[in-house]
């Protein structure tokens, strides 16, 4: 073999790194480049169903949010006169519930309580669940059974009844419903974090990073997260209806929010003995929580095609 | 066993001495790499040829010290560009992956991860050595896409790996691999999973950076055709052991070692139909379980006892070869 010739290419291999200076060639490239985010965003919008679940849910989350701004009757007060009136009742759109307060009201009011027990635990979840998975999938051995080992303690329990139980000894409110919730969500999150990062550590590119010499830091925040968030946080989205349901249920056994505060589950629950006398209105509650689970499940599976760049 | 490089009056670029690599992970360690010697000057091109399992990927890993740290022990010592590999720690063994030395995967698909553009990848090794911005990076990867030919190399920069075909991603995998110039390139298989048409481009390209970067390359295989194409010098390994190295024309017009031989021998070309192409007999050997003496000795026609005592010493043999045989110098099995 001879010797290397001189580097005639211009490229300059093995020189030191060239001074940052502003190079419009430089700039063109970073600019020719398309976000990733941006590729993920013209996906969903090329998908309907998923456009409009989305559209459904921010006008819910936005009527909920500014529920006291658009003036409607009193969410608390009833009037016994007018118990249980039907849809489309003059004055009163959605009719009224066995106290006789404005149902349209009470529904825009329970979408404030629902969603933020429907999401809150969800992301709590993701959070320590993801963190968890990772960890033990990327320190592997000892450290990874004793955190999977933990957690499938958990999964001998139903997940209702272990919500439940937690609430229940926790006792009745708001917060620790969402405190039993996050705990119910957290050995999925972290089973499915845990399986994907040890998938992931066993492919070639893992080696393929270390050998042009990245470390351990490196490779968990791009590699592993980068493979990994993406299944994490679409499992999470399709568990905020779950999330909802048990909420919703909690409610409905008195562990979650107390009457009279509007929300849907424990209105689903006052609303049942009326069910023979004014069918359309007790079921509105349900259909609710109904449409938006739906919705985000919908939207989880069409996040779920936009996300994936290998489709 | 030293080799001494063809051009022996410069100082070596890797100088690897007594390596050994055994797995401790299972019940009985296995002995995949059992005493390995070279040298190989800066620029120059080594093949080593072996079949699977005879330790070739081993090596390799442990040059660039990517084996599982918990369940490897290396032996012995290994000096790439004047530094102690094995002693290389932290922020200084990061530096010198990637930097110093460099490599190539078997399988491209599977080296690049998908979720990334090819070109963010690059810019992400050329950020890491180099410590520059985002933009200098990815004009690094644009130019080094340009180098390994990649048509429309501006619109590849943001394709990810499945957009690629299998040729196009090996010479990625190559654009990547030579971003930061490495002194020392090792590949590994790179044209196994590839079709024969493309074989022979990324094999030509690969021979072309190399002269034109002037880096050394340590080029594993098992197709002799294609170390023959790239190589300066061969290297036979068996067993975790090189049992036979020299340059590529006396290895393979002359070769010294009953195994350089049998490999030789069991190669197809143009063997009419009915005649019956000479496979070397039996199987490698257990590397958990090595036999006492020369480890091919149970698959050899000429082992005598000497060969089943000890393990043959290395001998050096005229035009700077080197066997592992007690009867090369004889040669009485020819």
């Amino acid at each position: 073999m001879s010797m290397p010739s001189p580097a005639t290419s211009e490229l300059d291999l093995r020189g030191a790194a060239p001074a940052p200076v502003f190079d419009p060639a430089t700039a063109l490239v970073a600019q020719a480049t398309r976000g990733y985010w941006r590729t993920v965003l013209a996906r969903i919008l090329r998908d309907k169903v998923t456009v409009a679940c989305a559209l459904l849910l921010l006008a819910i989350v936005l009527l909920a949010v500014f529920a006291p701004l658009l003036a409607l009757a009193d969410p608390f007060k009833g009037s016994i006169l007018r118990r249980l009136l039907p849809i489309g009742s003059e004055g009163f759109l959605l009719g009224t519930d066995e106290l006789g307060r404005d149902m349209l009201t009470r529904l825009i009011y329970g979408g404030r309580l629902s969603l933020v027990m429907g999401i809150t635990p969800v992301i709590n979840a993701l959070l320590i669940g993801a963190f968890l998975g990772v960890v033990g999938g990327f320190m592997g051995g000892k450290i990874n059974t004793l955190i999977m080992r933990t957690i499938d303690v958990f999964y001998a329990f139903p997940s209702v009844l272990l919500a439940v139980a937690i609430s229940g000894a926790l006792g009745a409110g708001i917060f620790n419903a969402m405190v039993a919730l996050t705990v119910v969500f957290i050995p999925p999150v972290a089973r499915v974090a845990e399986s994907v990062t040890t998938q992931v550590m066993s492919l070639d590119f893992v080696e393929a990073a270390r050998a042009s010499g990245a470390s351990s830091f490196t490779i968990i925040r791009v590699h592993i997260l980068g493979n990994v968030l993406g299944p994490v946080f679409i499992y999470a989205t399709s568990l905020i209806s779950v999330s909802m349901i048990l909420a919703s249920g909690l409610s409905f056994l008195g562990l979650g929010t107390k009457p009279p505060e509007p929300e849907w589950g424990l209105m689903l629950n006052t609303l049942r003995t009326a069910i023979y006398l004014n069918p359309g209105v007790a079921a509105l509650p349900g259909a609710m929580i109904f449409m938006v689970s739906i919705c985000f499940n919908m939207m989880s599976d069409g996040l779920r095609a936009a996300m994936d760049v290998t489709q | 066993m030293t080799m001494p490089s063809v051009n022996g009056e410069q100082p070596a670029l890797v100088s690897v001495r007594n390596l050994s690599v055994a797995f401790t992970g299972g019940a009985r360690p296995v002995h995949a790499v059992n005493g390995v010697d070279f040298d190989l000057a800066p620029g120059e091109v080594l093949g080593v040829i072996g079949e699977s399992g005879s330790g070739k990927s081993v090596t390799l890993r442990a040059l660039l010290r990517i084996l599982p740290p918990r369940r490897t022990r290396i032996g012995g010592s290994l000096r790439i560009a004047g530094k102690d590999v094995l002693a290389l720690q932290g922020r200084a063994l990061e530096d010198y992956r990637g930097g110093v030395a460099s490599m190539i995967f078997q399988e491209p698909m599977l080296a690049f991860d998908p979720v990334f553009s090819i070109g963010d990848q690059i810019a992400e090794s050329v950020m890491r050595h180099r410590r520059v911005g985002k933009a200098q990076a990815k004009q690094r990867a644009l130019e080094m896409l340009e180098l390994v030919q990649i048509p429309n190399a501006k619109r590849r920069l943001d394709a990810y790996p499945h957009e690629m075909s299998g040729g196009m991603r090996q010479r990625a995998m190559i654009a990547l691999a030579l971003a930061c110039a490495p002194k020392l390139l090792l590949a590994d298989e790179p044209t196994t999973a590839l079709d024969a048409t493309v074989q022979i481009q990324i094999l030509l390209l690969l021979r072309e950076l190399q002269r034109e970067l002037g880096m050394a390359v340590i080029f594993i295989t098992h197709d002799v055709g294609v170390a023959c194409e790239v190589a300066d010098r061969v290297a036979v390994m068996y067993a975790g052991r090189l049992v036979e190295s020299g340059s590529v024309a006396a290895v393979m017009q002359d070769p010294k070692h009953p195994y350089t031989s049998g490999l030789l021998s069991s190669i197809v070309h143009g063997q009419t139909r009915d005649q019956r192409i000479e496979a070397i007999p039996g199987a490698p050997p257990d590397l958990a379980d090595l036999p006492a003496g020369c480890s091919f000795a149970p698959r050899c026609r000429f082992a005598v006892d000497a060969c089943r005592a000890e393990v043959p010493a290395a001998r050096e043999l005229a035009g700077a070869r080197l066997v592992r045989c007690v009867l090369a110098d004889e040669a009485e099995w020819d």
